[in-house]
């Protein structure tokens, strides 16, 4: 194989533009960020820089941490129902016949070529109280009413009461995983692609049964997949802003929200800053984690 | 929609979302950035906050051709500005945010001789706390907050904030009412139920007012992202805390929604037009400021966003029933009773936290 030590002016010359894109409008503004979070806000929102812990010592109050669990704790359901949603629908489009596998691919994207804002404004339509959730079970609720009341229950059904699922926690994870399900069934459906069946055949025809197979050798083959569709699920949402605010009630106030509300009315950038590092430490941790685990798992080519 | 100083969805117009997002996409790729092209004015304002014709009419009037650049809220306005101008000629700050501009030595001294049109600005507008003898900035619009409300639903109109506060009377509208999620202006309203000023620096008046809230929060559905109007169109609640533009075009949608400014008092607010330090286009700022003076144009404008003007000229030539209509242009007396939100200094990390906690319980 070619080795790039054996052109490195090539080389160089690809690397150039990335490098100077990373530098100039990644590392360049989270340093300024950095070095803003150890600052401290004047009287009419000015950002001064200093060399201060203050804002870290705040953003670990019970207040601000309460709310960085919380986020955590959101971010987990979403996950696991990311996972739970994803692994069937990655496999069912990778089991699909070719020509369908596209159209399906595309289907689970298309969400993307709308904006974010526009997408969850339509999930306010769809949850609220007199929105097409509730029109749907009003409309199936007085037909098994009028059915019932022709076989003389006419009390059965009772009257009809809406749910509320909008402006609460359950929203808020509804949307999420809305959000979210493509980054967690992309990384699954390119794993499933280089499965090797053979193995899955071997499993049945050995007399284990279908859900044996699945969980003994399907999921362990596609962990690599689950792994990373995690990462980016849980990591997406704990940052995340809009969500809560649109469809959130009066506790769905997450971390992203907190940091948002800093650069925001409250114009403390500093810390604001000093949140958003907090946030990418423990990010940072959790990939700290999952690289170790990946090189435990080396073998399987996680 | 309406204005909401301290929120970051503000002055988003339901009806003229889509339209609106698309022709600033549509502005956006079609028109380079060119800051100082001879014959140009940048202007910098709020969302459906102009009237439908008023640019092309400029040009028309002028010559000058004009790049027109949408922002959400105060707060993006300022964080555009912060690091320097990047080009901007004339923009849209409400009350606070010209204090603070001023504070920072963000805004050019108005040249008067330059702007005529001064003469049709309502003398109540001429002076005003956060900028003192109206040296930087001249006024556009104003308006109040309030509740607004679904007549079938409530008895009488919901003329105080203990409607929220007082839980004897929430718990008969339980999971019905909604606050704005706007810090300044929801611990504003606990503040003036107390009897306190709006604008209270007081660490025990807003943590006071904070704890009300949190006593309040199990009657409360959401604080609204500024889309109170749409939760009562929707029936989603019967009362809501909103801005009164909000609720005026709602209104005009269902006959069973009002709009009242609860007795213990409210927000004033106004917004002003003010030209950055750094304006490439001084001489066309003005001229564009002059314009919107205009009181014929003012008129036109008035007329399409339904705002409360602060031109006493465009008033004689607005339709009647609007000047009528007590959720554009509220009673004296009720006004009287209210209070603009100013920059509260270092105190702003006090309501910030205080608004926190009142989120995270």
């Amino acid at each position: 194989m070619e080795n790039w030590r054996n052109h490195r002016l090539t080389f160089g010359i690809f690397i150039l533009p990335p490098t100077f894109w990373l530098v100039v409008f990644f590392t360049a503004p989270l340093a300024v960020v950095w070095v803003y979070s150890f600052g401290y806000r004047g009287p009419s929102g000015q950002t001064y820089l200093g060399f201060s812990l203050d804002n870290y010592v705040r953003a670990f109050d019970w207040l601000y941490l309460g709310i960085l669990l919380k986020s955590v704790w959101i971010a987990i359901v979403t996950t696991a129902i990311c996972i739970v949603m994803g692994l069937p629908l990655a496999m069912g489009i990778s089991f699909a016949p070719k020509r369908w596998r596209n159209i399906l691919l595309l289907i689970v994207i298309l969400p993307f070529w709308t904006n974010l804002l526009i997408r969850t404004y339509a999930w306010i339509a769809v949850l609220r109280t007199a929105g097409y959730v509730n029109f749907s079970l009003e409309w199936a609720h007085g037909n098994l009413d009028a059915f019932f009341t022709f076989f003389g229950m006419p009390e059965l059904m009772g009257t009809f009461e809406p749910l509320e699922i909008l402006y609460n926690q359950k929203a808020v994870v509804i949307g999420l995983v809305y959000v979210h399900l493509p980054f967690m069934v992309l990384p699954l459906y390119t794993v499933f692609e280089k499965l090797d069946r053979a193995y899955l055949e071997a499993s049945l025809d050995l007399g284990a049964s279908q859900w044996r197979t699945f969980f003994s050798v399907t999921v362990p083959l596609v962990m690599p997949g689950i792994a990373s569709g995690t990462l980016l699920v849980f990591i997406l949402s704990m940052g995340t802003f809009l969500t809560p605010d649109l469809l959130g009630g009066t506790d769905s106030v997450m971390i992203g929200n907190l940091i948002a509300q800093q650069f925001g009315p409250a114009r403390n950038w500093p810390f604001g800053s000093a949140i958003s590092f907090v946030l990418m430490y423990a990010t940072f941790l959790i990939l700290w984690a999952r690289a170790t685990f990946a090189s435990q798992k080396s073998d399987l080519g996680i | 929609m309406t204005t909401k100083p301290f929120n970051h969805l503000s002055r988003f117009s339901r009806r003229r979302f889509l339209q609106g997002t698309s022709a600033a996409a549509i502005a956006f790729s079609l028109r380079p950035f060119r800051a100082n092209a001879a014959g140009q004015v940048n202007v910098y304002n709020w969302d459906t906050y102009i009237g439908e014709t008023t640019l092309d009419d400029f040009s028309d009037a002028t010559g000058i051709s004009v790049q027109y650049d949408l922002f959400a809220d105060n707060e993006e306005l300022f964080a555009k500005l912060k690091a320097g101008n990047p080009g901007y000629d004339v923009i849209f700050p409400s009350d606070y945010m010209i204090e603070s501009m001023l504070s920072l030595d963000m805004l050019v001294p108005l040249d008067f001789n330059q702007i005529p049109n001064v003469k049709h600005v309502h003398p109540n507008f001429m002076d005003a706390a956060f900028d003192p003898g109206r040296k930087h900035s001249l006024a556009y619009m104003w308006g109040t907050m309030g509740n607004g409300y679904r007549k079938s639903k409530v008895s009488g109109a919901p003329d105080t904030w203990g409607i929220y506060l007082d839980p004897d009377m929430a718990s008969a509208h339980s999971g019905k009412l909604a606050l704005l999620g706007d810090q300044r202006a929801t611990l504003g309203i606990a503040l003036k139920y107390l009897g306190h000023s709006l604008n209270s620096t007081s660490a025990s008046e807003i943590n006071a007012a904070a704890d009300l809230l949190i006593a309040a929060k199990k009657h409360i559905k959401t604080f609204a992202e500024d889309n109170g109007q749409d939760l009562l169109l929707s029936r989603e609640v019967d009362i809501t805390m909103e801005w009164n533009g909000d609720i005026v075009q709602v209104m005009t949608e269902d006959d069973d929604l009002s709009y009242v400014v609860p007795k213990e008092g409210s927000v004033v607010w106004q917004d002003g037009m003010a030209i950055p330090k750094g304006a490439p286009n001084m001489e066309n700022a003005h001229a564009f400021i002059n314009y919107i003076l205009d009181p014929e144009v003012n008129a036109k404008i008035t007329d399409f966003i339904k705002y409360a003007t602060a031109n006493k000229d465009a008033m004689p030539m607005l339709p009647k029933e609007d000047l009528a209509n007590p959720a554009i242009y509220p009673p004296e007396s009720v006004v009287a009773n209210c209070e603009a939100i100013v920059d509260v200094g270092d105190a702003a990390t006090i309501y910030d936290e205080a608004w926190t906690r009142v989120q995270a319980a």
